[in-house]
């Protein structure tokens, strides 16, 4: 599903120059579900955000369920973005002004579907995370817990092959926190890939591969047997 | 996607009222005024005969003596009774017309209606046809009756309602000052704006009342009205008509020609060169050969016929409207960043740099929407205030369907310029580290 070689990324300012990714190797295959970890600073983010198409990357390569990006345009990405991938956030991040529905409608909208058929798929993902008798309400109208479900929905609602979630369950408590896992690990159950970026090693325990990030440079610490088929490629930090 | 900007518009706007009542205002104050006086602007400086007028030209030449002569300066705007009545009958155009504006006093066969004056053009009857006048009832003269002096007329739509109650007059009687004609053709509802062919008459006034054959009228020494340049005063001594007569050396008359090629404008204004260079061998010409032949937009224009003030405030109109542009241009600005964490998620979810900015000026565009509904009716308001003024003009200032679209034409793209640099904006914001800090 994902496939980066050798990926690196660098921030230039006037007086600094930050090698946030270093000859990055990671290889996530489709079905799997990996917790990304690492300390602040070390890369995370940033290997999220070439993950998920967000950001463009210096060298290597990296090839997203078989498509290689790089030297894509904007519009390219965009549309790849679209139709690979599924964001979740720790803040949420559903548009205020929009009800659940027009929030799911939202990556559909762009990816210029029917209307008949945007409101089927955002009517099975709602249900999928039990929300859909809430699909007219507005995100200030919901709990923390709601409004993550109500994410992942919109997430869900194009199909995509890929989920990236950046701290999923950061801005929740416990018992939320555990039921967002739990839906999580039933989509990725369902065959979508999972990459999940956190700081809770609890969290991270849940996932059957971690991968730790240090100084842009990622390890494999652990896969768990049962659960996948056989290890990702690792690159064994100097 | 436009349905779906549209809405998210729509949407934008009830989440922020008082900044998009700024914008609908801003947008419309300067849509207001500037369409209040590009309305004036475009109805005083339209094209009168819309269709004709590239086939129409006004001939002048420089009959002048060497008093008070000025190299280079532009010849007489009149001509004289000779010339023209030359001119006239060497029919070296498609169509010609000599004219002058007079007064007659009508006389109505009803008594009850009393005596009373109205304006009058003595004319030839190219006249008609040239100008393209519609008819009512009968039609114009022809060169046989010119040339006879006929005792005929043709009168305006508004002097038959008045004397025969609108119905059909031809073949009656019309007593004009002491002498009694037939009415051979009663023109339709026709008001060109301007009105071009007399410089000196009103311009945005309406048409004569009374057309009367110029042969006629000379030969009846009917009264002449408007501007009257004579020279060398020994001359006029001899001439028992005085100013109007054939010889008189006063240009006094209009001329218009009628030519249908570009072949035939040049041939004409070579005629009109060698008749001048004729009359300077003949002694009636003592300046330098100067003719010219402008079209009737050209004589619109070098008349000035749409005034100073005018032309300023369209343009004081438009400086406002610019800066009412950058005023929305900034407060759209400030509202598109102020969405930068909505613009980083849409982009995660598959929004591309293009799909960002037509969002983004969709929405500038329904500002100058809505800008332009408002400023539509300042805009009626502004020329109402044009109508209560006393120019000649202020009674035409009503907004045509041609400016009712130019209104939104305009607000609209407006806006949209002033979005374009805050939807550029918009659509750079990078989405990950909105992301990141929301």
């Amino acid at each position: 599903m994902l496939e980066m070689r050798q990926v690196s990324k660098v921030y230039r300012t006037e007086m600094v120059e930050t090698h946030a990714l270093r000859l990055l190797d990671l290889h996530v295959r489709k079905g799997e579900f990996v917790a990304v970890t690492g300390p602040s600073g070390s890369g995370k983010t940033t290997f999220l955000n070439i993950a998920g198409l967000l950001e463009t990357f210096g060298g290597g390569e990296f090839r997203l369920d078989g498509v290689d990006v790089k030297g894509m345009s904007d519009s390219q990405r965009s549309k790849l973005r679209n139709e690979k991938i599924g964001f979740i956030f720790q803040g949420f991040n559903l548009i205020a002004d929009l009800d659940l529905f027009d929030n799911c409608d939202v990556p559909l909208r762009y990816r210029g579907m029917g209307t008949k058929e945007r409101k089927l798929r955002i009517e099975a993902a709602l249900d999928q995370v039990g929300l859909a008798s809430r699909m007219r309400h507005y995100p200030a109208e919901l709990s923390g817990g709601q409004q993550q479900r109500a994410a992942i929905a919109r997430a869900l609602a194009g199909s995509p092959g890929l989920l990236l979630a950046d701290e999923p369950t950061g801005n929740l408590d416990t018992q939320m926190a555990q039921s967002i896992l739990e839906l999580i690990e039933q989509i990725n159950a369902q065959g979508t890939t999972v990459i999940m970026v956190t700081h809770d090693s609890e969290l991270a325990a849940r996932a059957p591969r971690n991968v730790h990030i240090v100084d842009g440079i990622a390890t494999d610490m652990s896969e768990k047997p049962g659960r996948q088929d056989s290890a990702a490629q690792d690159q064994v930090p100097p | 996607m436009f349905g779906y900007y549209f809405d998210l518009a729509l949407r934008s706007f009830k989440r922020n009222r008082i900044l998009t009542a700024l914008m609908v205002l801003a947008i419309a104050l300067g849509i207001g005024a500037s369409m209040t006086t590009l309305t004036v602007f475009y109805i005083l400086s339209g094209d009168p005969l819309p269709g004709r007028s590239q086939t129409l030209f006004y001939p002048q030449l420089d009959p002048g003596d060497m008093e008070n002569f000025t190299p280079g300066e532009e010849p007489e705007d009149q001509m004289t009774r000779y010339d023209a009545e030359t001119l006239l009958r060497q029919s070296r155009g498609d169509r010609q017309a000599v004219m002058k504006r007079g007064s007659v006093v009508v006389r109505p066969e009803r008594a009850e209606l009393g005596s009373f004056s109205v304006d009058a053009r003595y004319t030839s009857g190219d006249f008609f046809p040239m100008f393209a006048t519609p008819f009512l009832y009968g039609n114009a003269w022809g060169k046989a009756e010119d040339d006879g002096r006929s005792r005929i007329v043709v009168i305006a739509k508004s002097l038959n309602d008045k004397l025969f109650g609108g119905e059909n007059s031809v073949g009656k009687s019309l007593w004009l000052s002491q002498n009694e004609f037939r009415i051979v053709g009663v023109l339709d509802n026709w008001r060109p704006i301007p009105k071009f062919y007399d410089p000196y008459g009103s311009l945005y006034g309406e048409i004569e009342q009374v057309f009367v054959p110029f042969s006629t009228s000379r030969d009846l020494k009917m009264d002449a009205s408007g501007r009257m340049h004579c020279w060398g005063a020994d001359d006029m001594e001899e001439d028992p008509d005085g100013t109007t007569g054939v010889n008189a050396p006063c240009a006094w008359l209009q001329y218009w020609v009628q030519l249908d090629t570009p072949e035939k404008v040049a041939a004409y204004r070579q005629y009109l060169t060698n008749y001048s260079n004729q009359q300077r061998a003949a002694g009636r010409f003592q300046r330098p050969t100067n003719v010219r032949l402008r079209s009737l937009m050209e004589w619109l224009d070098y008349k000035k016929v749409v005034p100073s003030d005018v032309r300023l405030q369209v343009w004081l109109a438009f400086g406002f409207l610019v800066v009412c542009l950058l005023n929305t241009s900034g407060l759209l600005l400030a509202k598109f960043l102020r969405r930068s964490s909505e613009i980083g998620v849409r982009r995660a979810l598959g929004a591309s740099h293009r799909a960002i900015f037509a969002q983004y000026l969709v929405e500038a565009g329904v500002i100058g929407l809505a800008g332009g509904v408002l400023g539509l009716g300042f805009a009626l308001l502004g020329l109402w205030a044009v109508r209560q003024r006393s120019a000649s003009y202020a009674e035409l200032a009503q907004l045509d369907p041609v400016m009712l679209i130019v209104t939104f034409v305009l607000a609209v793209g407006a806006s949209v310029l002033a979005g374009l640099l805050p939807a550029f904006r918009a659509c750079q914001v990078a989405p990950a580290i909105q992301l990141k800090t929301d």
